[in-house]
């Protein structure tokens, strides 16, 4: 049976106290609020922290409150379940419940949070390894080796950020608060970021993200498409995550698209959805930008499929994530 | 589906009150509340944590091995490496290659090298840490390929030749002849990736020595272990620690899934003995999921080669196969499978000549063995790829095609195996029948748009393509032969009458959820005329249970099944012997049910079951009775080689497979699975209904989702996230249909439904494949990136044809055994003289006391 | 150091000693004595574990005891009520929705809580209730059955 390491947990009422527990506890400390992540990268010692702050006891940290109207403010630590479940969500923000609702499994999602799978470790099949596997191969520069053995002359580390909901909420323009005891900060998701499989966010060791601001619907319609082989239990292998404005004469009116799981950071289409903006949504329309935000895709073998595949699938996820906005007002790609 | 079972009841004889009627399982309800008990659920006072250290490297030589710093640390009790285990062992007397702990090399990464108790688990992983092996990095080999390019690196010294394990040669009938006469000769070469068992429970045991200083042996030595072969686990411990078999006791609790992967003696078996007899403790071993990748024993990788001639009718006149198995580090069951990768294609077609040449390599990669469909799945999804791929060429319709060359039953193939009953023609017609396959063909030959695809679905649109598939398929009910060689029952049933009207069933069968125990007991209870509900079973314990070989090659219900049989009818004689007397009756008037023995003349006239064994206690001493059973002899040819493929009795399927292809995507969803299984005659309609519902979903992920692939030396994905099982949302809708034509000498007619309805589920769908998109990837998995890099080089290839995706095997010189040539005899075989007759049509079968 | 702490596990409340990083998973096993939960990866990739906290499935392998101190924890072994079945229990046994049986407390789990939600499912909801709990034996088919089952006798209805 694979066991965790040893660590001390400490259990803190308010956020406050957690921010100087954290601050306290210095970087031999981690956060964990559902766990789903970060247990099973402590099983395979991706991860040994010597103290774990629990953030399951924090109130302020659960639930959903505003409107379409002014935006929703959604908690950290709230479920994925609880989003995917949400009706506002689903109506206004449905890439959101899609994306949240496709998260692993029922069982995962009703732990997992919404903070976390926006903070989830990046994704490596040569990092997502037992402590056994990693160090028989020869332990990577993400944990306690010095090379990137997907691409071993590289200086940097090409693990994969494979957050469902990272992608969507960069489409969203959604905003992020982190807070710790040197005060708070509010930031643009995208911003949360880095192009860095080693260090994927700019958020401070001390930091703790708070809560997960969405904008005003103001007009904006979402949807998210995931590549993965089973219907349930897998990470993405890709995700189009594509939000849409429409002018009243129909045209696009401002579009974003944010492609997941194919490179260390949620991937934006900038050049792909500016393609959109200004026309009709005409088969030849979607193809264009269909084609332009794949060459944005540059995976590396070190997910699940061949390369070449997850390149060529790229257009066909994009445009059919596009396809879904031809009738805006009809069903939903609820998949 | 409740009207579905309604049938199935309606279809069991009338004579029968328990046989083909669907029940729970006996162990049902200790499962649904979590009070049965599987290996790693026992837990002992004292008991001892251990674990296995194991090699980093695919291919090394262990210099030297440092375990102070550890045995320093607080909390470990023992350590102990090959040297304190030196006699090797392993399933197959022919393979005997394996030691409990590496000695000089390791062959695969995850070979065990050190064994560790400990206090508990958490000291366990310090312990490892500072264990300290120097290796010297050796070349690894991993494909078959590479295993036979460089002959110069030995794996393992099992092999004669290079790293060739085994290689066989046969020639059935005149090969030659059969080609000159074809119209149509095609060939083709096909890859199976093998895969893992996959088992939801991981391997578990725990072992407890009990020391007894008067004893010269030094003790006794009990072993619980998910294991699917205790009797087999039983003589390896034996041999490894020194100790006589009267001193061990190996007992299968429940088990928690096996499908073969537990069927070697193992390893952390066979350490946790040591450290138990060293510490004089109880220790337990429990695998990790990255461990069961490891020690694997699954499906073997298997390129396949075959040449079939054909008459322009569509008459089958010669078929040449090879075989080239990708064995991993050692032997395990190899050779069997070597065999069986040739054995039984014969058993479904008529095959008029037949040359068989296979050949089994090591590789540095984790042992291949069993798993469900044994040897058998891949070249049945070869097979009947390749007769797809004829029906198409001559213009004939794939089950026409098939139709034509069926085996008939109560036949003899041409390399000397015994048919006896044989349903695939119910079968085919079945499925056709179910799935739509006429009006589906005619809609895609008519050009008109096939209408499943018209019909509104929600996820269907222009980039989805149907198709149908169908394939057939034929399985052993039970090994002919056992696995060591000896003339000894391969299994036998105690049955202990209680005077309180108890009755208590003995056997050493092992249920590893497929029902074998239940089966028993409906068994013993049709025949004793009491409900199976007033069993008590015990089953699996080499001390308590008289030996059954163990749950592999489909064998239980037929052996087991009709040993228990044999060994209620001798109780069943002396109940009735006084029951005759008590009720002025003669014995042939006399049944018994419902707990009561009655005069058939006069349904009035009965006496308890109890009463009647107290009666015949008082009249015989105790009521204990044993029954046994050992195929039949005469059932195979007499070649060298010939023990494997026979089979008291062989099942056979088919299935229908609907597929929907995405043309931009590759994705492949299998919508549906018709599957007809002729089981003989359903013990439990329920149960043979969910092992072939079983069979079909893991066909499914073996046919698209489940890849054993290796990367640097090391499994790529030894995990249950990254290793795709299939889950709710992939599954297809399986419909399931019996067909039941008793055999003459299963038990009431029963026969397997374990294994085979996996076999033909692989083929199925890859031929629904092509008639969806036109396009044959002839290997499996048929994943995603195969498919669309198919359909993309056809797109670029105009009219080239089909794409090649399986490169023959370069074999470097001529077959590197002798050819044994062999004609079969014409055996005069009594044809069917009785239609639908049961256990009264049994053969008495040799080890069968009657 | 172990922590006293305690657990409402299936309506009796136990005090226990744990080491912080040992889960529930291990407590309820072989602290608790609780082996009808069941383990197939220890990392959220089976579903065989499961566990209801406070009537939601979850995960045991990837909870801390400290972290559901306040929770009432529901193992198989609490699915019987007073000595009688849960429904489920009943219609997996009779329609062989258990085979090997050792995914069965995590599916029985994950079954109760959605007939909990939702008493009439429908195939497709009774797949998604199931979608993180892998079965290897069965194929899934009579696992709905027995859910459909079970739903039709809590409903009142005779099957």
């Amino acid at each position: 049976m694979l066991r965790l390491p040893p660590f001390r947990y400490l259990a803190p009422h308010s956020l406050d106290e957690a921010a100087e527990m954290l601050a306290r506890e210095g970087e031999q400390a981690m956060l964990v609020a559902g766990g789903t992540d970060l247990y099973p990268n402590m099983k395979r010692r991706q991860f040994t922290p010597r103290v774990l702050i629990g953030l399951r006891g924090i109130a302020s940290l659960k639930g959903i409150s505003g409107s379409p109207e002014q935006g929703l403010r959604i908690g950290a630590a709230t479920t994925l379940t609880t989003i995917a479940e949400h009706p506002v969500i689903q109506q206004y923000y449905a890439a959101l419940a899609i994306a949240a609702g496709s998260v692993s499994t029922p069982q995962l999602r009703n732990a997992g949070t919404l903070g976390g799978n926006l903070l989830l470790d990046t994704r490596c099949n040569y990092y997502n390894q037992t402590e056994f596997w990693r160090q028989s191969i020869g332990y990577c520069m993400k944990k306690d080796g010095d090379i990137c053995l997907v691409a071993p002359g590289s200086p940097r580390c090409w693990a994969i950020s494979s957050a469902d909901t990272a992608p969507v909420l960069v489409s969203l323009e959604a905003m992020v608060r982190l807070i710790s005891a040197r005060g708070e900060r509010l930031l643009p998701v995208r911003e949360l970021f880095r192009d860095d499989g080693m260090h994927p966010y700019t958020k401070a060791a001390d930091e703790i993200l708070s809560e997960i601001i969405l904008p005003a619907t103001d007009g904006w319609h979402s949807t998210y498409m995931k590549l993965r082989r089973r219907g349930s239990f897998d990470f993405p292998i890709l995700g189009v995550a594509a939000a849409l404005r429409f002018a009243d004469d129909g045209n696009v009116a401002d579009a974003r698209i944010t492609l997941g799981a194919v490179a260390s950071h949620p991937v934006e289409a900038k050049e792909a959805a500016s393609l959109l903006v200004g026309q009709r949504l005409t088969p030849e329309v979607i193809d264009a930008a269909a084609t332009s935000a794949a060459k944005r895709a540059k995976p590396l073998d070190n997910a699940d499929l061949t390369i070449n595949y997850r390149k060529q699938v790229t257009t066909v996820y994009v445009r059919r994530a596009l396809n879904n906005f031809i009738q805006p007002t009809s069903e939903k790609e609820s998949q | 589906m409740k009207q579905q079972q309604d049938e199935q009841v309606q279809k069991a004889h009338p004579p029968y009150k328990i046989i083909g009627t669907p029940r729970p399982k006996v162990d049902a309800y200790s499962k649904v509340t979590g009070r049965a008990l599987y290996a790693d659920d026992i837990m002992l006072p004292r008991m001892l944590y251990g674990r296995l250290v194991r090699s980093p490297h695919p291919h090394a030589r262990i210099l030297s091995i440092d375990t102070h710093k550890a045995l320093e640390l607080p909390g470990v009790i023992a350590i102990i490496t090959g040297e304190d285990l030196p006699q090797k062992y392993g399933i197959l007397p022919s393979s005997q290659d394996e030691y409990a702990l590496a000695i000089d090399k390791v062959r695969y990464v995850g070979d065990p090298v050190v064994a560790i108790a400990a206090l508990d688990p958490d000291i366990l992983d310090e312990a490892a840490k500072l264990i300290h092996v120097e290796y010297e990095v050796l070349p690894a080999l991993m494909s078959i390929d590479e295993a036979l390019a460089h002959p110069e690196v030995k794996i393992n010294d099992e092999a004669r030749i290079g790293n060739i394990h085994k290689a066989v040669s046969y020639e059935f009938g005149e090969v030659e002849a059969g080609f000159a006469e074809a119209d149509y000769i095609r060939e083709d070469w096909f890859y199976y990736e093998g895969n893992n068992h996959a088992p939801i429970e991981e391997h578990a045991c725990v072992a407890n020595w009990e020391p007894n200083p008067s004893d010269p042996v030094g003790g006794k030595l009990t072993l619980w272990s998910s294991t699917q072969t205790p009797h087999y686990v039983h003589r390896e411990l034996s041999k490894v620690l020194g100790i006589p078999q009267s001193h061990i006791r190996v007992i299968a609790p429940n088990v928690g899934g096996g499908f073969g992967g537990k069927s070697d003696p193992f390893s952390h078996e066979i350490c946790a003995a040591e450290l138990s007899r060293r510490t004089g403790r109880p220790v337990k071993i429990t695998c990790t999921r990255e461990e069961v990748f490891l020690i694997h024993r699954g499906r073997h990788p298997v390129k396949m080669w075959i040449k079939t001639g054909v008459k322009r009718d569509g008459t089958l006149t010669a078929m040449h196969f090879r075989s080239f198995l990708d064995g991993g580090a050692y032997g395990s069951y190899g050779i069997a499978t070597t065999y069986y990768t040739g054995a039984l294609q014969t058993v479904t077609y008529k095959l008029p000549a037949y040359k068989f040449e296979g050949m089994r390599l090591f590789t540095n990669k984790p042992p291949c063995g069993p798993k469900r469909g044994h040897g058998t799945t891949q070249p049945r999804y070869a097979v009947e790829v390749h007769m797809d791929k004829i029906a198409h060429d001559l213009g004939m319709d794939p089950v026409e095609f098939r139709r034509h060359n069926l085996i008939e039953p109560y036949t003899r193939t041409v390399n000397g195996l015994r048919i006896t009953s044989c349903a695939l023609s119910e079968c085919l017609d079945q499925v056709v029948e179910h799935s739509g396959w006429k009006a589906f063909r005619l809609a895609k030959q008519s050009g008109t748009s096939d209408q499943r695809t018209d019909h509104a679905d929600a996820k269907s649109n222009q980039t989805t393509k149907r198709g149908l598939g169908l394939a057939a398929s034929s399985y052993i009910c039970g090994a002919g032969k056992p696995i060591y060689w000896n003339d000894l029952p391969h299994s036998a049933v105690q049955i202990r009458l209680d005077r309180g009207g108890g009755v208590t069933v003995y056997c050493g069968s092992t249920d590893i959820g497929q029902g074998s125990t239940s089966i028993l007991a409906y068994i013993v209870a049709e025949e004793l005329g009491i409900q199976p509900e007033q069993i008590h079973m015990e089953t699996a314990d080499t001390s308590l249970t008289p030996v059954d070989l163990g749950s592999y090659s489909s064998r239980v219900t037929f052996m087991a099944g009709n040993a228990a049989i044999a060994a209620a009818r001798k109780l069943k004689d002396q109940l009735f012997s006084v029951a005759a007397e008590q009720l002025h009756t003669p014995v042939e008037q006399l049944e018994s049910a419902g707990g009561m023995i009655f005069d058939t003349n006069d349904p009035g006239n009965t006496l308890p079951f109890v009463k009647a064994v107290q009666l015949a206690e008082a009249r015989y001493g105790a009521l204990v009775a044993a029954g046994s059973y050992a195929p039949p002899e005469g059932i195979h040819g007499d070649y060298k080689g010939a023990g494997v493929g026979p089979s008291p009795a062989y099942s056979y399927s088919a299935c229908v497979a609907q597929v929907a292809v995405d043309v931009e995507t590759g994705e492949v969803a299998v919508e549906k699975l018709w599957m007809a299984h002729d089981v003989g005659q359903s013990i439990n309609p329920l149960l043979v209904a969910g092992q072939v519902e079983g069979g079909a979903y893991m066909g499914y992920g073996e046919a698209l989702m489940e890849q054993q692939i290796f990367r640097k030396g090391r499994h790529k994905i030894p995990s249950l996230l990254d290793y795709k099982l299939a889950t709710t949302f992939d599954t297809p809708e399986i419909e399931t249909i019996l067909v039941e034509v008793p055999d003459r000498e299963g038990p009431f007619g029963g026969k397997e439904a374990g294994q085979g309805p996996l076999n033909p589920v692989i083929p199925a769908i890859a031929n629904a494949v092509y008639d969806a998109i036109g396009v044959r990837i002839d290997e499996v998995p048929i994943t995603a990136d195969k498919v669309l890099g198919a359909l993309k080089a056809r797109g670029q290839a105009k009219g080239a044809g089909q794409p090649p995706t399986v490169k023959p095997v370069e074999i470097p010189s001529l077959w590197p055994t002798r050819l044994i040539k062999w004609q079969p005899e014409e055996i005069e075989l009594a044809r069917s003289n009785g239609n639908g007759q049961h256990a009264d049509m049994r053969v008495p079968a040799k080890g069968e006391k009657s | 150091m172990r922590e006293l702490i305690t657990l409402r596990v299936n309506g009796e409340r136990r005090e226990v000693a744990v080491l912080p990083h040992h889960t529930l998973l291990e407590v309820l096993r072989e602290d608790l004595g609780l082996t009808g939960t069941k383990h197939g990866c220890e990392l959220g990739e089976c579903g065989a574990c499961t566990v209801l906290i406070d009537g939601v499935p979850m995960l045991s392998c990837l909870t801390l005891p400290v972290e559901v101190q306040e929770a009432e924890i529901t193992t198989i072994e609490g699915l019987e009520q007073n000595g009688k079945l849960h429904p489920l229990q009943e219609t997996f046994a009779e329609l062989g929705a258990a085979q090997c049986g050792y995914c069965t407390p995590g599916i029985l789990l994950s079954g109760a809580a959605l007939l909990q939600a939702n008493p009439r499912p429908s195939r497709e909801q009774i797949k998604e209730a199931l979608a993180g709990n892998l079965c290897r034996c069965t194929g899934y088919t009579k696992i709905y059955e027995a859910v459909e089952a079970a739903a039709e006798r809590m409903q009142g209805g005779a099957s």
